[in-house]
């Protein structure tokens, strides 16, 4: 009975999903109004790395064909772009409600099936491979996805399903690191 | 009117500064939502926290309705907001291995940048393997250039694809998605699981 009562305040601590749902939606509706465009991680991810790139290795311009469609399509500072803007804007908001929320903590999130430093080769690989679809897809979870939907894209839709299609695909392989 | 900055009725610099207050919100409800834990987030898979599909399709429905209402009212014109291009090919390969990223990583690219701004270590991790793929894909671009620019399709809408009009369309997403919420509360109490 106790620990049912634990529970219950555990699970409360975070938004309704719901209600969570319908303002990411009112967010989603406002870039599109005022930007024309949705919302965006791997892109700002991406403007990064053309950055760097062209500060380190200018020559590298010329070489690689994916930097030079990036400058072709994005004029000026690669980091002027309103994709780094907003990721910026995600790392405040995130922290402020987690200060809001008494969750900032240092720590290593995992089952306890696995070690810390398999959860840590394992979120190496995970990011690896998403940065790497990501380019390939032409946009991520919310780029391509979430605010592809909203927007009734195709493109969008297919990505969605080959993303989540794979995740339940692969699950039972991994369910050791979950659950 | 909208898209305001489209129509150069907000300056470039303006439209800079509402994308941060917007990635803001973003952030904000993304953490609120507990987007901030990837053991919440692959919760999807396994069906024990269905909290990444209840968020993700309220979400999609409202801004998607919102955007048809705003179109109706002559508030935006849509035809100038940006629908993604199709590459079928890539689109599907990209989405595989997203997919396997996520299964792998627990985490996609916005919510690893949400966690990590809460202290999650195993997200920082996950955002410098991001930076690393994207620094693959950028180096041996000349090897996949091929594959990523094949079977261009044009910007389509599913709508369109399926010769339905968007509001009709529209209305069988918020069914479907009705349909969706009412399986994964099945799931939640079928594959309950202690809270972390």
């Amino acid at each position: 009975m106790e620990e049912k009562e634990v529970k219950k305040t555990v699970s409360t601590k975070y938004l309704n999903p719901y209600l969570g749902g319908v303002l990411l939606g009112l967010v989603l509706l406002a870039a599109n109004f005022v930007a024309g465009r949705g919302l965006g991680a791997s892109g700002a991810v991406k403007s990064v790395v053309v950055s760097a790139t062209t500060a380190l290795a200018p020559s590298s311009e010329e070489k690689s064909g994916f930097i030079k469609e990036f400058r072709e399509s994005h004029q000026g500072n690669p980091l002027k772009t309103w994709l780094v803007f907003q990721m910026a804007g995600v790392i405040v908001g995130g922290f402020l409600s987690g200060a809001i929320a008494g969750r900032l903590k240092l720590k290593i999130e995992h089952s306890p099936k696995i070690t810390s430093r398999k959860r840590l080769i394992f979120a190496l690989l995970g990011g690896i491979l998403f940065g790497f679809g990501s380019q390939l897809g032409r946009g991520c979870t919310s780029g391509a996805a979430l605010s592809g939907m909203a927007v009734l894209s195709l493109g969008g839709f297919v990505t969605m399903m080959a993303i989540f299609g794979t995740g339940y695909a692969l699950a039972y392989f991994f369910r050791k690191n979950w659950i | 009117m909208g898209p305001l900055a489209v129509n150069e009725i907000i300056s470039e610099n303006t439209n800079l500064f509402l994308a941060f207050i917007i990635g803001i919100a973003f952030g904000f409800v993304l953490e609120s939502c507990g987007f901030s834990s990837s053991r919440k987030l692959a919760g999807v898979f396994y069906g024990y926290d269905m909290v990444v599909l209840k968020v993700f399709f309220t979400g999609a429905i409202t801004a998607m309705l919102g955007l048809l209402l705003f179109s109706l009212f002559g508030w935006i014109d849509l035809s100038m907001v940006y629908v993604n291009p199709l590459y079928l090919p890539s689109a599907i390969t990209g989405g595989i291995i997203m997919g396997a990223g996520f299964i792998l990583g627990g985490y996609c690219p916005g919510t690893s940048f949400c966690g990590a701004s809460i202290g999650k270590i195993d997200a920082m991790i996950f955002i410098i393997g991001l930076f690393l793929g994207v620094i693959i894909f950028a180096l041996g671009y000349d090897l996949w250039d091929g594959h990523y620019m094949a079977g261009f399709k044009g910007e389509p809408k599913i709508s369109t694809a399926l010769h339905l009009s968007d509001g009709v369309f529209a209305l069988l997403v918020v069914i479907i998605a009705l349909a969706m919420f009412w399986v994964a509360e099945l799931a939640e109490k079928k594959f309950a699981r202690e809270e972390y």
